[in-house]
């Protein structure tokens, strides 16, 4: 029972050396996509609380915007495709956030649904460019914030 | 604590994302308080005024707009589609949508009836003088003229703090009587007019611009060429087969 313990006392030290060795960079970095997933929580959140709500005011005088938002693409089988970002960043916040307080296995889990986003994000981009001919700024800012959340998973290194 | 940190700030942020995203949407869908949909009595509506021209009568639009002579129209009666817009000449969708009409319209001939409602939103600062400057152009006879340039141009008056010499420029474009123009674009007669097209269309559901109507159905699948073509389309079909 004491040799149990014991070894459970010597993994946890082992986890908090690990923490506090490459970690401490890692911690910063989470902090940093938990922040950048705030802010693609907000555009997302803010899009599709406006398809909902079917307001053109959104787009101010952006016709692309509204092309873009009025477009068979913003919504997949009646669920606004914001709201799919919504889930995603809340997600990502969640998840770099927990990564942030030391959670060292949350990082498996972001790259598979950031990895997810970067490809969602291109095909978005792929249809502005080329189907729907129009940008959209909001979709565009979504975009690059997700690229921009891949860029710093890249930095923390993979969990022993 | 500090175990429960996370969990508890994840919990905070997802409330306060529901929270506001419901209090936004709350907000959005309060219905539109168009400038036009203020209260107004019906016996205040009087006609135009001698000044009126092919106008003379308030449009009172009807649900299906057929049989006001004051509604503004474009095609035939017989045509099998009607498409009824309610729209704002300073919103830009409605400027997207208006030039997509456009091209339907050349499409598709005499098998599109357009009518146009005015439903200018309190948001939007100049909408109330554009719809005025519109209905104005009607009392000599050159709405759709003036509603085209309106969207043309919308990109440029819709910045200016004075629209009255872009109006008014516009108005000379398309051989208007300027003097008379400026007159009726601020005659309470002409207010009247677009006030009661808001209402009407507030009364018939319309909250957001622009609205369209395809055959008395509302569109909502957005307002690209595409899904509006294919609207016209589906609409089309039920009259072919009858």
């Amino acid at each position: 029972m004491a040799g149990k313990r014991k070894n459970s006392q010597a993994k946890v030290a082992g986890d908090k050396g690990a923490a506090s060795n490459g970690a401490r960079p890692s911690v910063v970095v989470y902090w940093i996509m938990a922040v950048v997933a705030l802010a693609g929580l907000a555009d997302a959140t803010f899009l599709t609380v406006a398809h909902l709500s079917g307001d053109d005011a959104v787009c101010g005088s952006a016709v692309g915007c509204s092309t873009v938002l009025g477009s068979a693409y913003a919504a997949i089988k009646g669920i606004p495709t914001a709201a799919f970002g919504t889930v995603a960043y809340f997600t990502v916040f969640s998840l770099a956030l927990l990564g942030a307080f030391g959670s060292a296995w949350v990082r498996k889990f972001l790259v598979l649904v950031v990895a997810l986003m970067f490809l969602a994000s291109c095909y978005f981009l792929y249809l502005q460019a080329f189907v729907i001919h129009a940008f959209c700024p909001y979709c565009m800012l979504s975009a690059a914030l997700t690229f921009f959340l891949a860029g710093l998973l890249l930095v923390i290194p993979p969990a022993r | 604590m500090k175990r429960f940190l996370p969990f508890l700030i994840i919990a905070i942020v997802a409330l306060l994302t529901v929270g506001i995203a419901t209090a936004i949407y709350r907000a959005k869908m309060r219905p539109a308080t168009p400038v036009a949909a203020t209260p107004v009595p019906a016996a205040s509506t009087p006609a135009a005024g001698a000044s009126a021209g092919d106008a003379a009568a308030v449009a009172t639009p009807t649900p299906e707009g057929k049989e006001d002579p004051s509604l503004h129209v474009r095609g035939p009666r017989t045509a099998p589609v009607t498409v009824e817009v309610y729209g704002d000449f300073q919103c830009p969708s409605c400027g997207h949508s208006a030039g997509i009409m456009k091209e339907l319209e050349a499409q598709y001939h005499d098998q599109l009836r357009v009518i146009f409602y005015e439903f200018p939103l309190a948001m939007h600062q100049h909408a109330m003088e554009a719809a005025m400057a519109a209905e104005a152009a009607g009392v000599q006879g050159k709405f759709w003229e003036m509603h085209d340039l309106l969207y043309q141009y919308q990109a440029v008056w819709s910045k200016v703090s004075d629209v009255s010499q872009f109006f008014g420029s516009y108005a000379e474009s398309i051989g208007l009587d300027v003097a008379r123009f400026n007159a009726d674009r601020q005659s309470p007669d002409i207010r009247q007019r677009v006030m009661s097209q808001g209402e009407a269309g507030t009364a018939r559901g319309v909250k957001n611009t622009p609205t369209i109507f395809l055959n008395g159905n509302e569109v909502r699948a957005g307002f690209t060429r595409d899904s509006l073509q294919q609207a016209i389309e589906a609409a089309r079909t039920p009259k072919k087969g009858s």
